[in-house]
């Protein structure tokens, strides 16, 4: 393997015959073209569905109310549950242990005005956590604070777009501006991976919005992380959990799958996740199919030279090679043309995906890309195949017969 | 040098057997110059290339060098002819992308002798044949006297025991015939065993001696009065 002779050998019968090389490296190069083509558009998808869930922290678990579909308890069907201030310290108090942080969730549309500028936007009412939950970035002053929660301060905390669109070139920061006519003063500005839509968004602490409805502790949606610590498994678990306790104190029939739904990020993730994975190994066996076909391609290429060369092997033996030199021959040979032109396709296939970039985000298709180590499996499956092409023409070589090969027709 | 004792071939042909040789008697000693002739199918190129260990005997003893020739693996076949023939062919067999200084240099590769000194002894032999202008030649650059040389060459580069030629001016035209001749004997005068399958009877008269085949036996073996080819070139 590591003679220079031979690689000399090789790469003057390679040289010598660059038609006959070039046709059997041809279906190689296709093949791996399009594994490589196939494979990064499957990362793309993959990273796409990451990119989906980034925008909130991976161990969060959101709770919605909705409304009953099964009578329990002298209750009747299509009763709606809602989530009051207990409901959260319930849940707080219950699994602390494993709670990390909580945050209630009261959504609202509101008019926005700021001197002649307005317009429509969304408020979330939330507690300090929030902040760590939705992975919000501070761009400017401060999120919303313990202390505003207990003084129902008339404070807000605007998307940077939101900023944008009111307030122009001037700073929000310690402006008074008014939500549905209740002046509210802005003590930071915020921006967020979920992109401009989240960024749209305008943050008051809850108190101050239930004090502003007519003093209810009505919430509308819980979102609480649990700790890392307890893997997926404990996340799915605690949902579990979390969903027995509230239906419990709603009077919700256990089997009812409506009135509370428990969703976690992770579960949500993982099943999209699956999905990905599941659409990559179809990806796979089409680009695994692809190369096989040019590898049955260079194989038969390969006995056409041999046959071609029958004359070549039978003075090679006839002046001494010996049965395994001229099966080495061949074999090295299909092994060195499948795997330059195997590294042709993946060079012509990694340019095309980075050319691609990002043109089919619309797709679903994110950064398409194959990885270093997808690069080095694409080595040994090359060298692999090259063995497997080899093989049939190679035995071929090892069979010709001197006398056979050298009678004068 | 070679020792031959009722040697028998016969070769399946369908149904029935064809026996080509049909008890071969034959000893070769160092340095003789020989001739098999015979007509076609009287068996000559199969004793050849029994010789040469590109076929093998159905019976009997066929003794090279003191090294008793029976039942070799191919690939301690490929190691004997490499160490102990050399190959003349009537249609040369040159390998035909190989330039001539590469093509003499094959059967040293297969010794396992390092390229520059396969190097050095191609261009040596070369020159003994008169074509060490022509070492970066292709064959198809070479006429077919100058081929034929380029193999002898390659057949005297393994420093063999014995040169082993089959027809070897079977594709050259009489003057050209001759000048090979010329070389055979110049080599056999330094001492090397040559045996030669000819059909032309001015060939033999130029070894030393003739084995006549006939049917699968040998008719007539006789020792001759060596007419030198380079009174006629």
């Amino acid at each position: 393997m590591f003679d220079l002779d031979r690689w000399r050998e090789i790469f003057q019968t390679i040289n010598k015959n660059k038609l006959r090389t070039l046709l059997a490296g041809f279906t190689v190069t296709l093949g791996i073209l399009i594994f490589t083509i196939l494979f990064g558009m499957g990362n793309g998808l993959k990273n796409t569905f990451y990119k989906f869930f980034q925008d909130d922290a991976q161990n969060t678990i959101f709770i919605y109310s909705g409304f009953t579909s099964k009578p329990f308890k002298g209750f009747k069907e299509n009763r709606r549950v809602e989530f009051k201030n207990e409901d959260l310290e319930l849940l707080k108090e219950k699994f602390k242990d494993r709670i990390e942080y909580t945050t209630a969730r009261i959504t609202n549309g509101v008019t926005v005005k700021y001197k002649s500028e307005y317009g429509n936007y969304t408020v979330r009412a939330v507690h300090p956590d929030h902040q760590y939950l939705e992975k919000t970035i501070i761009d400017k002053g401060r999120y919303i604070n313990e202390n505003d929660i207990t003084n129902d301060a008339r404070i807000a905390v605007i998307g940077r777009l939101v900023e944008k669109d009111l307030f122009g070139r001037e700073n929000a920061i310690g402006k008074y501006f008014t939500l549905n006519k209740i002046v509210f003063r802005v003590v930071g500005v915020f921006s967020d991976a979920g992109g401009d839509r989240e960024e749209r968004n305008i943050y008051t602490p809850v108190t101050t919005q239930q004090l502003i409805y007519k003093n209810t502790d009505k919430i509308d949606q819980i979102n609480l992380s649990y700790k890392m610590e307890i893997g997926p498994n404990g996340a799915r678990r605690l949902a579990r959990e979390i969903e027995k306790v509230l239906k419990n104190k709603h009077n919700i029939a256990p089997s009812d799958p409506n009135g509370i739904y428990v969703q976690s990020v992770i579960e949500d993730l993982e099943q999209n996740l699956q999905i990905a994975n599941v659409l990559q190994i179809i990806v796979l066996w089409i680009g695994i199919g692809t190369l096989f076909a040019g590898v049955i391609g260079i194989s038969n290429i390969m006995v056409y030279i041999v046959k071609e060369r029958t004359k070549e092997l039978g003075i090679r033996k006839a002046l001494g090679a010996k049965p395994g030199s001229v099966i080495g021959m061949i074999l090295q040979e299909t092994i060195v043309i499948t795997m330059l032109f195997g590294y042709i396709g993946l060079l012509i296939g990694n340019f095309v995906l980075n050319s691609m970039g990002d043109k089919l985000e619309d797709w679903f298709i994110t950064n398409p890309n194959v990885s270093q180590g997808t690069i080095i499996m694409a080595t040994i499956i090359l060298i692999l195949s090259g063995l497997i092409a080899g093989y049939i023409p190679a035995r071929r070589a090892a069979k010709v017969k001197p006398i056979v090969a050298l009678r004068d027709e | 040098m070679i020792q031959i004792k009722e040697l028998h071939k016969s070769y399946r042909m369908g149904s029935n057997h064809l026996h080509v040789l049909k008890g071969i008697n034959l000893d070769i000693k160092e340095g003789e110059f020989v001739s098999i002739m015979g007509s076609s199918g009287s068996g000559k190129s199969t004793l050849l290339n029994i010789i040469g260990m590109l076929d093998e005997a159905d019976k009997g003893s066929y003794i090279l060098d003191n090294v008793p020739i029976k039942n070799l693996s191919e690939k301690k076949a490929a190691i004997y002819r490499n160490k102990f023939l050399g190959f003349i062919f009537q249609s040369f067999n040159l390998i035909n992308y190989k330039n001539a200084a590469e093509n003499v240099a094959l059967p040293l590769y297969y010794q396992g002798i390092s390229r520059k000194v396969r190097k050095e002894k191609a261009l040596y032999y070369l020159e003994k044949v008169g074509l060490a202008d022509w070492a970066h030649h292709l064959p198809s650059e070479l006429s077919g006297g100058q081929k034929q040389r380029v193999a002898i060459a390659r057949a005297l580069a393994s420093e063999p025991k014995v040169l082993l030629a089959d027809e070897p001016t079977g594709a050259l035209d009489t003057k050209t015939s001759y000048e090979v001749m010329d070389f055979l004997q110049g080599i056999n005068d330094e001492g090397k065993t040559i045996l030669v399958v000819t059909h032309e009877p001015d060939i033999a008269d130029m070894t030393k001696r003739i084995v006549m085949l006939k049917d699968g036996v040998i008719e007539e073996d006789k020792k001759v009065q060596q007419v030198r080819a380079s009174e006629y070139v």
